[in-house]
């Protein structure tokens, strides 16, 4: 993500393209998009991946995760048409570098949760799968158990908590 | 700024939300909480990297990309003009969350409010029909009508605070209730209570006069 937001790196880019691009569109044939429209939304998915560079926080998200943010709303626009605020933005004006340790922190935080999630149960796994990517309704959203978010919520945090110190 | 919040938003919703799968009513609600409250921020950003996993890891979601695929969006990214679209920066002066100024102004004394009866007052959001939001007034020391709930019901405290058989909530405070839950919120002595509260299904009602006037209120 650096490499794209610093030096406009195209091969950088065609790298999370062959691995983001298949899978957004996926996500969004499972949300029921057809397959012509979820190439559209996927492609302005990834214009956006790429114009929004520089606001990528590598210390709150992984890029997985941040790519995830975008397809979501893609798909709420496209598919859904409910309008779903986004809440403030916290007040510490433009970010300035992450701490590495943090960066590295929430990398690993984030490597525990794909692990866990891939070691589900099949059963388990589903009913997330459907949670997000599927039409589960809030009240059909059982609390999730088993997964370590704990963790990566601490992780998330402290990296609020810095932030939010720095400005101060 | 978020110290004092001590009843949140559930995981159900906050996954919900993340998900991109509740109706504007509630995401009216939850992004306003969020707004205010770091725990819930910090919640939620773990929901959304669930959704980032998922993606990440899940083989189910690949799809085939059309031929040309990577061109056709570099050609895009060449003839874009950038037009960022940011989440909403606090505006100076709004003693109300963006997400909710967005509906309803920058502050509560703006509110176009109609009476509903036993000196309560609401004013209904323009939101989707899947759920309703409404702000309510509530004199200090007045009461809600006691009522059970058909669906999923939040409400939570813009100003003042209430107290009900579930505790006591002030300022940033959302309280869920679901179909197994009856109760009668009282607003706090020291100042009226302004809530704002979003349900998926009509309240029910205790009393013959309440639900006479249901069917004019659209509660
Ligand atoms: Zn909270
Ligand atoms: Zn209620």
């Amino acid at each position: 993500m650096v490499r794209i937001h610093k030096e406009k790196d195209r091969a950088a880019f065609a790298e999370l393209y062959a691995h983001f691009a298949p899978r957004v569109k996926g996500f969004l044939m499972k949300s029921g998009a057809d397959a012509s429209l979820a190439e559209e939304c996927a492609q302005e998915v990834m214009v956006t991946v790429w114009n929004k560079a520089h606001m990528f926080d590598a210390s709150r998200a992984s890029v997985a995760t941040w790519i995830f943010t975008i397809a979501r709303n893609r798909k709420i626009d496209a598919l859904r048409k409910q309008r779903r605020p986004e809440p403030e933005d916290l007040t510490w004006g433009p970010a300035e570098e992450p701490a590495q340790a943090d960066v590295i922190a929430l990398q690993q935080e984030s490597e525990t949760l794909v692990r866990a999630i891939a070691d589900l149960p099949a059963q388990q796994r589903a009913l997330i799968e459907k949670a997000y990517f599927g039409d589960l309704t809030h009240s059909e959203i059982a609390a999730q158990t088993g997964l370590p978010l704990g963790t990566i919520k601490s992780r998330i945090r402290l990296a609020l908590d810095r932030l939010r110190h720095t400005m101060k | 700024m978020t110290n004092n919040i001590k009843h949140h938003i559930t995981d159900q919703l906050l996954m919900g939300y993340s998900a991109g799968t509740l109706p504007e009513a509630f995401n009216i609600l939850v992004a306003t909480h969020v707004s205010m409250c770091d725990e819930c921020r910090a919640q939620l950003a773990s929901y959304d990297s669930i959704g980032g996993a998922m993606l990440d890891t899940g083989d189910e979601t690949l799809a085939t990309l059309d031929t040309g695929s990577l061109a056709a969006v570099m050609e895009r990214i060449e003839n874009a003009a950038v037009t960022a679209k940011r989440a909403p920066a606090k505006r100076t002066g709004s003693t109300v969350p963006a997400p909710l100024s967005d509906y309803i102004g920058d502050d509560l004394t703006g509110v176009k409010w109609r009476h509903i009866g036993m000196g309560v007052r609401q004013a209904i959001l323009p939101t989707s029909s899947q759920a309703t939001a409404r702000l309510l007034h509530i004199p200090a020391g007045a009461a809600m009508p006691d009522h059970g709930h058909n669906g999923v019901e939040m409400t939570m405290v813009l100003q003042g605070a209430f107290q009900d058989e579930d505790g006591y909530f002030a300022r940033g405070d959302v309280e869920t209730a679901d179909t197994a839950v009856n109760h009668t919120p009282i607003a706090d002595i020291h100042e009226d209570c302004i809530c704002l509260a979003v349900s998926d299904a009509p309240l029910q009602f205790k009393g013959l006069l309440p639900r006479i006037v249901q069917r004019f209120i659209r509660i």
